[in-house]
């Protein structure tokens, strides 16, 4: 299983914080986004979105970066601190 | 001031993220205590303005990703201390709802001379604000509003490249 939070906006526009999906079939972070598209339909705009950024395990990572079971990933929008 | 500081390298890194707010003269006395060597203090206090592209603000709630927001923040310290010669690094961000005039950042940094210290702090906050997994959410005359990320924020933490 993989843990994927939610924060921000992201987390408003979905109605969800945190969820958990199988591994199986999930290799990266794009295909990752698709299986969040496949799991709710209505959630296509908000991760085609390019500004969207993600991280594993507390740190950021691209599109391209290989998930594995037990990871925590994250979705969120650029961040506004400070 | 009663606390001891170790002084120690790994141990004068400090990151904080709370909903308490912080003391300046405070944090400055606990950057100089047992601090012979460093000359130079420069510090940087954030606060909540009363106004935000035109419109009236009344207080921010600030969300963050724990565990990863200190995280973040430690991995800027590390750069900076790679390209200055610095002695001291604390800082302390704030989170949940601020209302105008309180403080939500502070980043204070010690340098034997000042040059380093102004030049890390700077860095320091540059890179917070693009990189540090804080999302800030305005109480506003027109409703509650997610802020957007500013570009100009994005160029001025570039120019350290």
């Amino acid at each position: 299983m993989i843990k994927i939070v939610f924060f921000a906006t992201l987390r408003e526009q979905l109605g969800c914080s945190e969820l958990s999906l199988p591994t199986t079939g999930i290799t990266t972070i794009n295909q990752l986004k698709i299986e969040l598209i496949n799991h709710q339909a209505s959630w296509q705009p908000y991760f085609e979105n390019h500004s969207l950024l993600s991280a594993v395990n507390h740190e950021m990572v691209d599109g391209e970066h290989m998930i594995k079971s037990g990871d925590e990933v994250a979705f969120f929008p650029p961040v506004t601190g400070g | 001031m009663s606390k001891d500081l170790v002084v120690n390298k790994e141990k004068t890194i400090e990151v904080s993220v709370q909903e308490a707010d912080f003391n300046l003269a405070e944090e400055v006395a606990l950057l100089e205590y047992n601090n012979n060597v460093d000359g130079a203090v420069v510090t940087f206090a954030g606060r909540v303005r009363n106004k935000n592209e035109g419109l009236a603000v009344t207080a921010l709630t600030i969300e963050h990703y724990p565990g990863m927001t200190e995280n973040s923040l430690k991995q800027i310290i590390s750069e900076a201390k790679e390209r200055w010669d610095i002695g001291r690094v604390k800082v302390i961000h704030r989170i949940g709802r601020l209302a105008i005039g309180e403080q939500i950042v502070f980043v204070g940094v010690t340098s034997q001379h000042r040059q380093d210290a102004f030049a890390a702090n700077e860095f320091i906050m540059d890179f917070l604000k693009v990189k540090a997994p804080f999302w800030k959410k305005e109480v506003t005359e027109a409703g509650d509003k997610w802020l957007n990320a500013k570009n100009s924020d994005r160029n001025k933490a570039e120019q350290w490249s």
